[in-house]
């Protein structure tokens, strides 16, 4: 039996025992923890994001708002449906357009256009916005989330792949100030 | 009967497990706690149970994958013989868990069980209610249908709240940039690997410390818990007025046991599966999702928070709850136990119950939402059309084409997100109907630029025909004054000239 105060062999075997899972543990965990990750490491500096066709621009005709749907730029082998993606296009004149996204700016449910009266209404918690996607009334705190996009020899593209969340930056074009 | 015997002693002599089984059963608790008020941990327990076998055979027929999810469902509800039945067992029990822990909850607070020594079962309580509720919400992602992607999307609006981390906790909890496939196996993973092995766990210590502590005596009123003292109470209790376990008091238990199971399995029959609503395609848009049942308070709540609010009461709300849970033996861990003299802790559960019960009887009719469908599918009832001029009926009809119905009700047909207009002549004169309708405000959008002159002109001339028989539509007394006009009393339906 040794004595409290000395490290017997056993002792110290013991211990270098437990250092050497802690040091295979920590080698383990950068992997491990790099996976659980991805989703969120893979996505900085807007790797997501990539320019998506919506269609000719005679498709839209002027003054009119019309749903399009486009295909995410990342899909996986079991997304199903889940890739394609509605939008609000609206040709406000020329080649001068808007594109919502239709998730509402509150919670994100999908709001529907009401050319009659001009107003895009949440099924949801009764959010409404105007024509060019400014709130109207209801819960939302902003107006829509719109998606940059550019025409090109008479086509329309939209810089696509992440979903507007109301508190995340994913806001394109309204960027707020980072959190202090 | 001896060669039982023989088995069995073969396998005890390895296992050693009959003696201490033996003794948790026979362990002595106070005679009245044989009480039906003591049956509901149990009951819980037995729907766990129910839960495990039956989600182990949906998965036999269930497929994680975003692309077939839905129609596995379907297969299991119309193909696969008794695949419905399952379902509904699954989605049932579901129902029946939240609710047999809410009621051991409150039966626990109310007769003080979580005081000295027992406030660890408490506190793992809490970790376990909040668990079932997590069962709950990934069970609904899982039933991937419409209802499942948007309320996906409703989640992450939510999570992304959450300051400096939130987007990242969006992307962590979508698994990816958008709600897709990933989304629906991480989901999958928490429900049926994550968030039942801790369950199991923590279930297993929540028992071991109702066995090593003993079931809470009945609450006398004047029997006051202390530290000091409280052990040897409790033991001289047992003892003296005690009783084993086994069967003074499991026989009620058991009953109420097979009672709850046998309600479970009369709802699934009797109601069926829940869902699933329309395939999960993000294009189909023409859908208003609603969380299951008891998320439905929270869908409320998030409808009639001013949005000011909204941030602070999602982010803070939830964490002063569970910390205030959590505490709880800690501030009272001492004192009084019985219901009878702690009128505090029963206003707090009557209020709870009064508040949780009022938003989920809200969301069942949300009055907040707009009737999508009003403007196209409900008419301007007659009796607002008779004997009116076509200038009013002109405005019906802009009334009706502009969405107004949407929001705005006549007859009790259409939406309540704004102010019935039945009558609403008396309440607004001319002058104010006209700037209500032109700029808006108080919730309502302005309507300055999607109506002509004409519209707004023949619109307010109809709503001045909207008041009760016998009763004058409001009028502007100081331009009657100016003008020199005196008011007719006996005011028909005809509307003032216009201005």
């Amino acid at each position: 039996m040794s004595n409290e105060n000395t490290l017997s062999r056993r002792g110290l075997f013991m211990k270098l025992g437990i250092l050497f899972n802690g040091l295979v543990a920590s080698a383990l965990a950068v992997p491990i923890v790099g996976f659980v990750l991805s989703s969120i490491t893979r996505g900085r500096s807007n790797a997501y994001l990539s320019w998506v066709p919506l269609g000719s621009v005679s498709e839209f005709p002027e003054g009119e708002t019309r749903l399009a749907t486009f295909r995410n730029p990342n899909v996986m082998p079991t997304d199903g449906k889940t890739v394609d993606t509605a939008c609000w296009v609206r040709r406000v004149e020329g080649e001068q357009f808007q594109v919502f996204a239709v998730n509402c700016a509150h919670l994100g449910c999908p709001v529907r256009w009401f050319p009659q009266s001009g107003l895009f209404m949440c099924p949801c918690h009764g959010g409404a916005y105007y024509r060019d996607g400014s709130r109207a009334s209801g819960p939302p705190e902003r107006g829509l989330f719109e998606y940059l996009y550019k025409v090109q020899s008479g086509l329309i593209t939209i810089q696509a792949g992440e979903l507007f969340t109301p508190g995340a930056s994913a806001s394109l074009v309204e960027k707020k100030p980072p959190c202090v | 009967m001896r060669l039982i015997a023989q088995v069995g002693d073969w396998f005890d002599r390895r296992l050693q497990l009959a003696a201490p089984i033996r003794e948790a059963a026979e362990h002595p608790v106070p005679r009245n706690t044989a009480s039906w008020f003591y049956v509901f941990g149990s009951a819980a327990l037995t729907i766990f149970m129910l839960q495990i076998v039956t989600g182990i055979l949906l998965a036999l027929i269930y497929v994680p994958s975003a692309g077939e999810a839905w129609s596995s469902l379907q297969a299991l509800n119309h193909d696969v013989t008794l695949g419905w039945f399952i379902r509904a067992l699954h989605g049932w029990g579901s129902n029946f868990m939240i609710a047999i822990v809410l009621i051991h909850m409150v039966q626990v607070f109310l007769f003080g069980a979580y005081k000295f020594p027992r406030e660890l079962t408490w506190i793992v309580g809490v970790f376990l209610l909040l668990m079932t509720l997590g069962m709950a919400f990934s069970g609904q992602v899982l039933r991937f249908d419409q209802d499942a992607y948007w309320g996906l999307g409703i989640g992450a609006s939510i999570a992304s709240h959450v300051p400096i981390i939130g987007p990242a906790a969006v992307k962590l909890m979508l698994g990816g940039p958008i709600i897709a496939g990933a989304t629906l196996s991480r989901f999958f993973a928490l429900h049926v690997f994550v968030i039942p092995g801790m369950l199991i766990g923590f279930v297993g210590v929540h028992l071991l410390m109702v066995l090593k502590l003993g079931i809470n005596e009945w609450p006398m009123p004047g029997r006051l818990v202390k530290k000091a003292t409280y052990t040897t109470e409790y033991h001289e209790l047992t003892k003296q007025d005690g009783a084993p376990f086994v069967p003074y008091a499991i026989w009620k238990d058991l009953f109420f046991a097979a009672f709850i199971l046998l309600a479970v399995a009369a709802c699934a029959m009797y109601f069926g599966p829940f869902g699933p609503t329309g395939r999960p395609d993000p294009t189909i848009i023409q859908t208003a999702p609603k969380p299951d049942y008891f998320f439905l308070w929270l869908y409320a709540l998030l409808s009639l928070l001013p949005p000011s609010m909204e941030t602070p009461a999602l982010l803070i709300g939830p964490v002063l709850a569970i910390i205030g849970l959590l505490l709880l033996p800690f501030v009272s861990g001492e004192g009084e136990k019985s219901w009878r003299r702690r009128p505090i802790a029963v206003l707090t559960v009557m209020l709870t119950a009064v508040t949780l019960g009022t938003l989920t009887h809200l969301a069942g009719f949300t009055p907040w939402s707009p009737h999508m469908n009003a403007w196209s599918g409900d008419p301007v009832p007659e009796k607002f059309l008779h004997g009116i001029s076509a200038l009013q009926r002109q405005g019906a009809l802009v009334f009706q084409v502009k969405q107004c119905r949407n929001c705005h009700s006549l007859g009790e047909l259409g939406g309540q997100r704004g102010p019935a207009l039945d009558t609403v002549a008396v309440r607004l004169t001319q002058g104010q109907l006209i700037r209500q309708v032109i700029q808006g405000g108080g919730n309502m959008p302005a309507y300055g630029k999607n109506l002509s002159p004409a519209e707004t002109t023949a619109l307010v001339s109809f709503l001045e025909t909207l008041h009760p028989a016998g009763q004058s539509p409001a009028r502007d007394a100081s331009r009657d004054a100016e003008l020199g006009v005196v008011p007719d009393r006996q005011n028909s339906s005809q509307p003032p000239g216009s201005p």
